[in-house]
């Protein structure tokens, strides 16, 4: 009966969402104050009925209640409480759940924090997110019943969580993930009501720019956690793989990237009108393309869902009509105008204009090689699939083109600015990085190798760019700092741009200097890599609450120093029957220890594989900066000022709204 | 005022729909053309309940279901229901035990009931990587001279057979016989 009850409070949050998406659009095509003034009501109530159902099927999952399909296919009696709950989004149905919880919340937040809004801005934005949350909701009810039942066939015991999902990393990375994919939807809403409004001026840019923020900023810890966990999760020491799910959650945030320096440019110039509202829309379009990759099967991955034209279908045509939609509104409403701000080559805008461009190609590179398997599947030119040679060769250039500038961006000044002020400001940290990079590229275990010449460079040029502005605002004549000078927004894009180039310190070093090496190993071995003493000194086995172990300990030793005892285990999962590498790594800032252990080969022995991984938790700590760094910015003062600057009726003053 | 170059990327996303379109009526796992009508590859191997060697010959005369199943594979249950059904009708279902435990399938065979003629012990997966199978459930069809003609993967039910699998059987009795053993569940 109680799964029954969630599937109703399901069809009432559609019933719901429904009125959300007509009547507060009507009302601002008419003017309506009162239909406006239910939007942000009807968005709260779907947030609740959204949650009931999401509570009910949590609690089908931790109550053990196989009857109920997703339960008997993703839960299991031993599985530990913790996983039961996090299984509620390890599958299709249950996830997809997710992501109009998180959509619903999403509206909600706007509802409350948007008091200083004019109330016909929020009534459209909250109609759009509504049309979204529409849309959904019919795809779970009617293609993806979380709450179906598997009536009067109950299996004694259900299926198990997939061993790889059973993990901390998987609790949080879907969230995260769906946080930012969704939370792209918000300046979309903004700019499609920009759009219906006429009003494309920089007050959405103002407005959806600390909402973009935060998702974006989401959508980068989430993008983290998921490139943390296949390191140590997937027994194989890699961090990205540029699988066509990857790059579902990758696309959106490159577009993102260029959304958030464009708004920017809107907010602070009123340049790049047309540009900012299109990143807006591809932002969100690409997020949706995502979902459609993931859920319809027509790309294989590891993640993928398991493949349902049908469900493929109905998102398709979803994606049509959103995208389509907003693009047939933008062919017709965009700007007609070109913005009379004029700006010179050497300026922020220019700057700016270089990343957008920078950001946008490389989101269609990765567009281009994900679809490129399908595009010669559907002219039958046989089967192919697109790896990370292709990748890093457009990829990687691509990134080392926007980095130069990078370092001037923050420091230029607006609308013009001279060669002779750049060259005053960068002269000293250029020279520093140049030697720097020469002296570290030559002074290496292997000779000089260019790469980490190239990315010493590069990373430190951008670093001590961005030190060097940070100086610049807080230093005084009379050598005292003025730490009160920095706001958070400046805070957050200085950690932001620190964190990026952290990231690709960490790629290139563990990509140039990993070492690594298969053995067969049995008790009493001893073998050196990266300069450390690895010495199995134990085979043994173990049970855990849901499986059985092999494991293996190993004394980790330098200098004859101790470092680590580490064990690696493979699993067997009783339930599924499926075996798991359990990693073993000894963490630390400037090098990974990892070992995984392979298959028993006979007399006691194993194979394994060792592997050194120099200073790959910078690539998690960099991406970690980045995201912290956009969620940093809403803290802003200015964001919390804009009822004041406002002109039009807000939603918290709704009695003078004609 | 409506500009041209406003259009372009509604152009853009169309052509994009469109390929995505396409790409649905796809089936990225379909077996390569290049297997069609190739012989089922030879094997020796043993029968799961009498533990006779069994070889290619032992499939023959078509035409046959092939199964691929394990008793780890849980929509091999949800598909059990509906192989009864079909042996039940008098199609020839031959089972491959993929890298399973020998005496749990023997176990889930007398539980849920045998739809199987034979079943071949593949444990290692050796068999199941000639044939290059995905994974479990994976289904079949071989005809009279033994020539691998279809190969479906995932469940096999009876919407499933009506459009793929029918026309290698007789019709006379798929007609009401197999929907009422798909809707069983």
């Amino acid at each position: 009966m109680i799964p029954e009850l969630g599937h109703i409070a399901l069809i009432i949050a559609f019933c719901l969402a429904v009125a959300l998406a007509v009547i507060p659009a009507w009302g601002a095509a008419r003017r309506n104050v009162s239909a406006m003034n239910l939007a942000p009501t009807l968005a709260v109530s779907v947030t609740l009925f959204v949650s009931i159902a999401f509570s009910i099927l949590a609690t089908s999952f931790l109550q053990n209640d196989f009857s109920v399909a997703v339960v008997a296919a993703n839960s299991n009696s031993l599985l530990p409480p913790i996983f039961k709950f996090s299984a509620v989004w390890g599958n299709h149905e249950g996830s997809l759940l997710l992501w109009v919880l998180i959509l619903s919340g999403w509206m909600t937040a706007i509802a409350f924090f948007s008091r200083g809004l004019p109330l016909i801005m929020v009534a459209r934005v909250l109609s759009v997110m509504g049309f979204i949350a529409v849309g959904f909701l019919a795809f779970s009810l009617l293609t993806s019943n979380p709450f179906e039942r598997l009536l009067p066939n109950t299996p004694l015991d259900g299926n198990d969580l997939n061993p790889l999902l059973q993990d901390l990393g998987l609790i949080i990375h879907p969230p995260l993930l769906y946080m930012g994919y969704v939370g792209l939807s918000v300046p979309f809403a903004f700019a499609i009501a920009a759009l219906l409004g006429g009003r494309l001026d920089a007050s959405w840019a103002r407005w959806s720019r600390p909402w973009t923020n935060v998702a974006w900023g989401f959508l980068s810890l989430g993008i983290m956690l998921g490139s943390w966990w296949a390191y140590y999760e997937l027994g194989w020491g890699g961090w990205w793989f540029w699988d066509p799910v990857e790059n579902a959650s990758f696309m959106p945030w490159l577009m993102g990237t260029a959304l958030v320096h464009s708004l920017a440019a809107t907010e602070k110039r009123g340049v790049f009108r047309s540009w900012t509202v299109l990143l807006a829309i591809f932002a969100f379009s690409l997020s949706l393309l995502g979902t459609f990759l993931v859920r319809s099967g027509v790309l294989t991955s590891v993640h993928a869902f398991a493949a349902d034209p049908e469900r493929g279908l109905f998102i398709l045509i979803f994606l049509a009509l959103v995208v389509g939609g907003s693009l047939l509104l933008y062919a017709v409403r965009a700007p007609s105008v070109a913005s009379r701000v004029s700006y010179t080559a050497v300026s922020r805008e220019s700057l700016l204009m270089v990343n957008n461009l920078v950001f946008t190609v490389a989101t269609v590179v990765v567009l281009m090689g994900t679809l490129f398997p399908l595009v010669m599947d559907a002219f039958s030119l046989g089967k192919y699939s697109v790896g990370p040679p292709y990748f890093n060769a457009v990829f990687v250039p691509l990134m080392a083109l926007v980095m130069p500038f990078m370092t001037m961006g923050p420091l230029s000044r607006w609308r013009e600015d001279t060669a002779r002020r750049w060259l005053h400001e960068l002269i000293v940290p250029g020279l520093a990085v140049v030697l720097l990079a020469a002296l570290l590229g030559t002074f290496n275990a292997e000779g000089f190798n260019v790469w980490i010449a190239l990315a010493v460079l590069l990373s430190g040029w951008v670093s001590l760019g961005v030190l060097r502005d940070l100086w610049r605002r807080v230093a005084s004549g009379d050598g005292r700092l003025r730490w009160h000078r920095l706001n958070a927004s400046f805070l957050g894009m200085t950690t932001a741009h620190l964190g990026f180039a952290a990231v690709v310190l960490g790629a290139v070093f563990v990509t140039q200097l990993n070492e690594e090496r298969d053995l067969r190993m049995a008790v009493g071995d001893i073998e050196t890599l990266g300069g450390y003493r690895f010495e199995l000194v134990e085979i043994g086995q173990s049970q855990g609450p849901n499986y059985a172990t092999d494991f293996a300990v190993f004394d980790v030793t330098e200098a004859g120093q101790r470092i680590a005892l580490l064990v690696p285990e493979k699993r067997r999962y009783i339930a599924s029957g499926q075996i798991m590498t359990e990693a073993a790594i000894d963490a630390s800032l400037w090098r990974d220890v990892y070992i995984a252990l392979g298959e028993p080969i006979g007399d006691d022995a194993w194979a394994v594989r060792l592997q050194y991984k120099p200073m790959v938790r910078w690539l998690w700590l960099g991406a970690l900066m980045i995201g912290l760094g956009a969620l940093v910015t809403i803290f802003d003062r200015r964001y919390r000022t804009q009822a004041a600057r406002s002109e039009l009726p807000t939603a918290g003053a709704v009695g003078v709204a004609g | 005022m409506l500009r041209a170059e406003r259009f372009l990327p509604l152009l853009a996303f169309a052509l994009l729909a469109g390929l995505l379109y396409k790409g649905l009526s796809i089936d990225p796992t379909a077996l390569p053309a290049a297997r069609l009508g190739q012989p089922f590859p030879p094997f020796l191997q043993k029968e799961l309940i009498s533990g006779d060697e069994l070889t290619e010959q032992a499939l023959l005369p078509g035409p046959a279901l092939v199964n691929v199943w394990a008793t780890w594979c849980y929509s091999c249950r949800v598909e059990h229901p509906f192989l009864l059904g079909l042996a039940e009708r008098g199609v020839a279902i031959f089972g491959l035990n993929y890298k399973d435990d020998s005496v749990k399938a023997r176990d889930w065979l007398v539980q849920l009931g045998n739809p199987y003629r034979l079943n071949i012990v593949d444990e290692d997966g050796a068999l199941g990587l000639d044939l290059g199978v995905y994974g479990a459930p994976e289904t079949y069809v071989i005809d009279e001279a033994g020539r691998i003609v279809h190969r479906h993967v995932g469940v096999l039910d009876a919407s499933v057979f009506a459009r793929d699998f029918q026309r290698w059987f007789p019709t006379d009795w798929v007609a009401d016989g197999v929907s009422s053993a798909g809707e069983q569940r």
